[in-house]
């Protein structure tokens, strides 16, 4: 049985299942648009286009899921990756 | 006052109708007086898996309409101690009765059975409001597929957002050969995603299909694993605590099955 197990431990279809519903569901209890992203992703650019230059073609955003530090729990996180091309005169000291 | 059930999925063909039938049998032969009402108006079929389709003359748009007494459309199931069915109608649309009516409907056969059990048809459009409107209690039934948890979790949330708060899982057509290989969600998996309470697994079992096919329920076939799953969810509606098996463990794996299922080993 344990042989089994590690033959197929990689490419088991449900584990493949659960994350792929746990990402779908994020956005479907949040009841989030792609619209709604994008006015985020908008705001977000605005501000940090202040203090840095970035790459906004590479710029992603996204809701997903995270496992809180303080009792593991997993909650709903954005995540933003946002490239910076070099930062501004404002936001150095 | 009876307990008003609601049987609901999102996602159809997982096996609300089946489940719908199963219990309110399960219930009767526990001694319960039951109703059975199919809210699936244009396209019933509870009628058909509890064998009593050639025994309809009114349905529940005529009681709502008035064109009958409640009485003359229950259908008795002659079968069973105190199973009536309140079959849907076949030729109208799931508009032609309002939520306000069913809740009535719904309060007039609670005071006549301790279980109304309602079937509800697939979707959250004004079927599924329908069906909700006179309920006190929710089973959400979903089979270990992506589309149907995801529904099932869409449908949890709109039963919660309609004041029907704790609604209780029942997963369908679950297949132990796959959940062993990992290439089903198993148990845990599926309570972890929906994080509602757990009322029944009923394994994947071909009598299903025969006793649908004869028009009876599978609960009351003894040899059936799947009756046997039907049996432990009746208990537990009845707020009996029958005990679940962890199939995650390692040890025995039959036997656990067997266990899970209120089993004792024959062989």
């Amino acid at each position: 049985m344990d042989l089994f197990k590690m033959f197929s431990k990689n490419d088991n279809s449900k584990d493949i299942a659960k994350e792929r519903l746990k990402l779908v569901l994020i956005h479907d209890r949040a009841n989030v648009s792609p619209q709604f992203l994008e006015m985020i992703k908008g705001e977000i650019i605005k501000v940090i286009s202040d203090y840095m230059e970035i790459d906004e073609s590479a710029l992603e955003i996204k809701l997903t899921r995270t496992k809180r530090d303080a009792d593991n729990s997993t909650v709903p996180a954005l995540v933003a990756n946002i490239p910076i091309k070099k930062m501004k005169e404002t936001g150095k000291i | 006052m009876g307990e008003v059930i609601v049987v609901t999925s999102g996602k159809g063909g997982v096996g609300k109708t089946t489940t719908t039938a199963n219990i309110g049998t399960g219930l009767s032969l526990q001694g319960k007086s039951v109703v059975l009402v199919d809210a699936d108006i244009g396209l019933r079929n509870l009628d058909v898996v509890m064998g009593l389709e050639n025994r309809i003359v009114y349905d529940l748009v005529d009681v709502v309409e008035g064109t009958c007494r409640l009485r003359q459309a229950l259908i008795k199931d002659k079968r069973f101690n105190n199973l009536y069915l309140l079959p849907a109608a076949q030729t109208k649309d799931k508009n032609a009765v309002n939520p306000s009516q069913m809740q009535k409907l719904c309060l007039d056969l609670a005071e006549e059975f301790e279980y109304v059990i309602v079937d509800c048809p697939a979707g959250i459009e004004q079927g599924f409001r329908n069906a909700i409107a006179g309920a006190n209690k929710s089973v959400v039934v979903t089979t270990p597929e992506v589309s149907a948890v995801r529904d099932a979790d869409r449908i949890i949330g709109l039963l919660e957002a309609n004041g029907l708060k704790n609604p209780q899982l029942i997963i369908n057509r679950l297949r132990i050969d796959m959940v062993k290989r990992g290439d089903m969600m198993n148990i845990d998996d599926m309570i972890d995603i929906l994080a509602i309470d757990l009322i029944g697994v009923v394994p994947d079992d071909e009598l299903i299909v025969v006793s649908t096919n004869r028009g009876e329920p599978a609960i009351a076939n003894e040899a059936s694993l799947a009756g046997q799953a039907y049996r432990n969810v009746v208990r537990r509606l009845m707020g009996e605590d029958v005990p679940f098996m962890n199939l995650e463990s390692d040890s025995g794996f039959m036997s656990r099955l067997a266990k899970m299922f209120g089993f004792k080993k024959k062989k």
